[in-house]
Formats: C-alpha cells, structure tokens, sequence
C-alpha cells in the first residue's frame, strides 16, 4: 500500500483510464497477466472476448472489488490498485458501475437505491436528494416507478434502475458488466441508446465487458479483446478494423461470427 | 389420425463366413430400450474381421453406437480387424469420436496426501482466523464510527431488525422459556419433596432461570431464528452482486449491513432474556402451585431471598454478549458466502454452529469469571 493520503490534483492530459501490466487472479490462480491499456477522456471502450476468457475478472480488478497481484491502475493519473484507503474512496467517487444483473439493494425503491450513493457522498437536503433521484430514474425512463421495489419491476428494468444509480453521483466513468445479458434485442439496443446518450450529454467515460456483437460492432470506439488461452490481450483496435484487418484467427472467428457482420 | 410407426426391437445377426463375421444390424435402436450385446452376438466364435451393416436400421441413437463401440474395443482387444467401411458416414464420424474421448478422458484425481490436506486445512484456518480477526476489527472501527457521527447510522434499519429480531422472537421466546420453567419445576421437585424441602423450589427456578437459562435459552432460539436469517440474507446479498455495489460506491458493508443487525441484537437479546426470565418464572410458579401445592405470593418471597439484582445483571450481561455473538456469527458467515443457491444454505446453518459453540463457550468463560468476581 502507498503512502499516498491524498491523490494528486489530475491533469486534463491524463487518461481516463491507465492499466499498466496488470496481474489479475483469485484462489492463487493467474487468469490474466501483463495487462496494459489506456482509455481516453469520453471514449465507449470495450472488453471483449469468448467466455471464461477473464473480461468480468479484469473488470473487477479495475474497480477494486479484486486486488491485483501485480500492476497498476490509474483514474485520471491517480493510483488506485495500490492507494491509500482515503485515496481510494476519493477515487471511488468518480465511478459508477452497472452490474450484471442490476444489483439493486432488494430491501429498498427505486428511489431509495439511487438515493444512497447520494446521502453518502452529498451535503444535499432530503427532499434535493429525493428530486435528484427521481430525475436519474427519469434519464432511463423509469419515471413513475420510484416506489417500486427492485422486486416489482422486470429484468430489463432493473437493469436500467441500476444504471440510474450508477449515474447518481454524475460519474466521469461509468463500468459496464454484459449489459445485454439476459436481455431481448430490443431492450438492448435501448440499453446501449441509452450509453451512447450519456456520452454525448455529459462527456462520460464508458468501459463495457460483452461479447455481444450488435453493441460492440454499435457502439464501441474502441475494444482489447482478451483471450483465455493466452491470459491477456491478443488485439486491441477499432472493432470494424479489427474485424476486417486482423490476421490472428482467433480475432477474427470471434468478431466475424453469424450474421453480424461489419458494413 | 396419425398412425405410429410399429416399433421393430434392435437386432444383431451374425453370419460368419471363413475368418469373417458380418453382423447385419436391424430394428430400432434407443437407448431406453434393451439391445443386444456384442458378447450375446459373437457368442463362441474368434472371427478375425468383422463387418457391421446397418441397412436394416431404422431409427437409432446412442444405443447403435455403444453395441459398435462394443464391437470395436473387442476386436481391438483381440487382434481382429474391425471393417466399418459399410457404416454410414455420420456414424463412422461418432464412434471415431467416442473412441478418441475414451482414450483421451483422464480420471480427474481429487485426491491429496495426508501433509497436503494437513497443510491446506492449516493454511485454511489461519485465513479463517485473519478473516474474523479482520471483520470484528471494522465492526469495532465502524462501531467508533457510529458513535462519532451518529446521523450517518441507518436506524430505520436498525429499528426494522429489532422488529424483526425482537417483538416478531417473542411467541417462541415465551413458549421456550415458559416450558423451560415447567420442566426444571418439575425436575427440581422430585429431589426436594424426598427432603421436604418443597419451598426452594422457587430459589432453584429464580436462580436458574436469571442466572443462566433465560439468556441461554433465548440466545439458542435466536441463533437459530435471526442468526440464520442474518447469514441466509447477506449471502443472498452477495450472490446478487448486492455487496459489491456498496464497495464499488465506496461504502462498507459493515457499515450498512451489519452494523444496524449488530445493534439490533445488542438491545433486544437482553430485553428478550428478561422477558425470558420472567416466563420461565411464571412456568416455575404454575407447577409450584399445581403440584406442591406451594402459594405464588411465598414462592415470589422465598425467591427474593435468594436472587437479587446481581443476579439479574450477570444474565443481562451474558444476554448481551451472547446477542453480539449470534449478530456477528450470522453477519460473518453470511458475507463469507459463496455465490450460490447452495452457499447461501451453507452459510445459515454455519452461521448457527458457530454461534451456538461460541455461546457455549463464551458462557463456560462468564461462569469462571462471575465466581472469580464473586457475582
């Protein structure tokens, strides 16, 4: 762990995101190893890759949730992986993350989720806090539902409740864990409308783990694509480049696959 | 009306030609159905080639391909020279792939010598031992945190468990304590009739039940009831990601979940063991009544003389701690959960174990204590 207290001020010339040789593994195991990547300011960036191949696992190295075994991490050129608890929390402030399968809080509404990052972090009134939230359920057009119960609501729903209380605290990055996953093609191609809007509205920085080709093909400006067999990253690129370019087979047996093909 | 197909059993005829055997295969072959066995055809003979056909098949699965792979293996075995040139193609296609996993599967070996297992389950409890270590060192740290900045604390949640842990316990609570006050009468009763001593009935059942059983008997029930929920809730918690989103915003789980649990038990255990006292009491006092005949205003005043307020404040004390054991015991399994339908299940009933045998140590540790202290 680092001295470090206080994160330096970060430079409007610093990366979004910086991983530089990251270890990442669990149970003495290495999934992935000697990772390294930039994300610019504003970039939609995408992990991708075949299943089992580490891209949750990188993902939850990246926001904490796993300590690396070795490697750094940087948000706007501050250290993360290895800072200070005080350092962490100021950097954990600037991030929203929408899991999988929404992960709202089952005990509380709609409101009451996207309310909590709020009340933790905000010197707001209740009822500016009550307003706030309603707006983000508003964004991704759950007005009305406030008071439901996350176990009220459908699955693509939650999803969208879950993004609205990853956008609560109006993060610079929001992380993205298979937003499509168990989804239909029309909620998820609302779902990845809906990333896009954010970006453009608030300039955020988007980093999203899927192997779902319509979105990646979609939206993403650019993506690593990590391989299991080789316990990292085999290409990194724009996905309609890589798809027509790539000479690695394993690149493009997965970005050419079906009836998704780039234009 | 659509008419079945009548349904011909699987057949296997040999006819055996020199060295060579044809085997003209013939019927339905399902593998929910009886088939005959290679063995069964070759009977005695050693043919030195053998020629399946399935011209006569019909519908066939799994079954056709086990009878050949049968056959192959044996004529493997044995020498001969297995001709499946007549097969179909896409059966040839299967049995090369049947043949290439058997020899391909590996048994997976689970097994471990005596120093690895020894090594692991040490390795194993050290990690244990550091994770509790480490979890009631942030309860105490977030206990600080709370009493510093107390507006922080979620106390809706809090007063939701109490609810929960405490007004929802007491039907149980009362049925447990009640029968726990009839039973040591009556037990009680049958050595002191034999002395005359009828009336210290009222000292054995006072003593015993503020000393000892209302704490013990309320923390069983709660470790049971509330320590499982807390563990069955948590790790349900972590199964749907529901922890990691508290961590990612920077919140502490101890903080927002266990704490408010934590506190909860804190002030309810006690309250419930009073409770608890005062229903084994009234047990006590029916079958004092009922069979010794003994009236309840000089059972309540023989129990004065022995039991006083110290009394009362070592079983509120015990009550406490034993509170914070099933709180911590319940909220440590329950985020120590594996992601699963089956983690969830294990961590409820560990959470139970754990408490109960830290209960029953913890009030071995009062009762050498107490008498240290003269209480």
């Amino acid at each position: 762990m680092s001295d470090l207290v206080l994160p330096p001020p970060a430079s409007a010339n610093d990366p979004a995101i910086e991983v530089e040789k990251l270890q990442c593994g669990y149970d003495g195991k290495v999934v992935l190893k000697n990772v390294s990547f930039r994300v610019a300011r504003g970039e939609i960036f995408f992990i991708i890759g075949g299943s089992g191949c580490g891209k949750s696992t990188l993902l939850r190295h990246l926001v904490g949730l796993n300590q690396p075994t070795a490697g750094a991490v940087k948000f706007f050129g501050r250290s993360f992986a290895d800072a200070h608890p005080a350092a962490r929390r100021e950097v954990l402030k600037t991030f929203g993350m929408l899991f999988q399968g929404g992960a709202l809080w089952t005990s509380l509404t709609l409101r009451q989720n996207v309310a909590l990052p709020l009340e933790e972090y905000t010197a707001l009134s209740a009822r500016e806090i009550e307003e706030v939230a309603t707006l983000k359920l508003a964004q991704v057009g759950l007005g009305g539902f406030e008071d439901y119960y996350p176990a009220e609501i459908s699955g693509g729903m939650k999803k969208r409740a879950g993004l609205a209380r990853a956008l609560a605290l109006d993060p610079e990055i929001v992380f993205f864990d298979e937003p499509s996953a168990g989804l239909d093609p029309v909620t998820s191609r609302k779902l990845d409308e809906l990333i896009l809007q954010i970006r453009e509205t608030f300039g955020t920085t988007i980093v999203v783990v899927s192997h779902e080709l319509a979105s990646i093909f979609d939206i993403a400006d650019r993506v690593i694509m990590l391989d299991r067999a080789h316990q990292g990253i085999i290409a990194e690129g724009k996905p309609r480049e890589l798809a027509q370019r790539s000479r690695d087979p394993r690149v493009a047996e997965f970005l050419r696959r079906g009836d998704v093909l780039p234009q | 009306m659509t008419v079945s197909p009548p349904f011909s059993p699987a057949q296997a005829a040999a006819t055996a030609e020199g060295d060579r055997m044809d085997v003209r295969l013939a019927g339905t072959w399902q593998i929910t159905a009886p088939r005959p066995s290679w063995e069964g055809v070759r009977g005695a003979q050693q043919p030195a080639r053998v020629r399946p056909t399935t011209d006569g098949v019909g519908k066939w699965d799994s079954s056709l391909l086990l009878f050949l792979f049968e056959t192959q293996q044996w004529c493997r075995g044995t020498g001969a020279y297995f001709d499946g040139e007549a097969l179909p193609e896409k059966i040839r296609t299967l049995l090369a792939q049947l043949a290439a996993s058997h020899e391909t599967s590996v048994p997976f070996d689970r097994s471990e010598s005596f120093l690895t297992s020894v090594g692991l389950a040490t390795q194993d409890t050290v990690v244990k031992g550091r994770a509790i270590a480490q979890f009631v060192g942030e309860c105490v740290l977030g206990a600080i945190g709370l009493a510093r900045s107390p507006r922080k604390f979620r106390w809706h949640d809090c007063f939701d468990e109490m609810q929960q842990c405490g007004a929802m316990a007491l039907p149980i609570v009362s049925l447990v304590s009640l029968l726990v006050g009839v039973t040591l009468a009556y037990t009680g009763a049958i050595v002191l009739r034999q002395y005359g001593g009828d009336i210290y009935i009222a000292d054995l059942i006072g003593l015993s039940m503020v000393r000892e059983m209302g704490a013990v008997m309320t923390a069983v029930v709660l470790a049971g009831r509330t320590g499982a929920a807390f563990a069955a809730t948590l790790g349900n918690m972590k199964a749907n990601e529901e922890i990691d989103a508290l961590e990612v915003l920077g919140i502490p789980p101890v903080q927002f979940l266990v704490l408010p649990r934590l506190l909860a038990l804190g002030v309810m255990m006690p309250l419930l063991a009073l409770y608890a006292n005062a229903l084994g009491i009234l047990g006590g006092l029916i079958v004092a009544f009922g069979l010794l005949s003994i009236p309840p205003a000089a059972f309540w005043a023989e129990m004065l003389t022995i039991v006083d307020l110290s009394d009362v404040s070592t079983g509120v004390i015990k009550a406490t701690a034993f509170g914070l054991i099933i709180g911590l015991s319940g909220c440590l399994r329950g985020l120590q959960a594996e992601r699963s339908a089956a983690g969830v299940g294990r961590a409820a009933t560990s959470a139970v174990v754990t408490a109960l045998l830290l209960i029953i140590v913890a009030d071995a540790i009062f009762a050498v204590v107490f008498n240290a202290l003269g209480l």
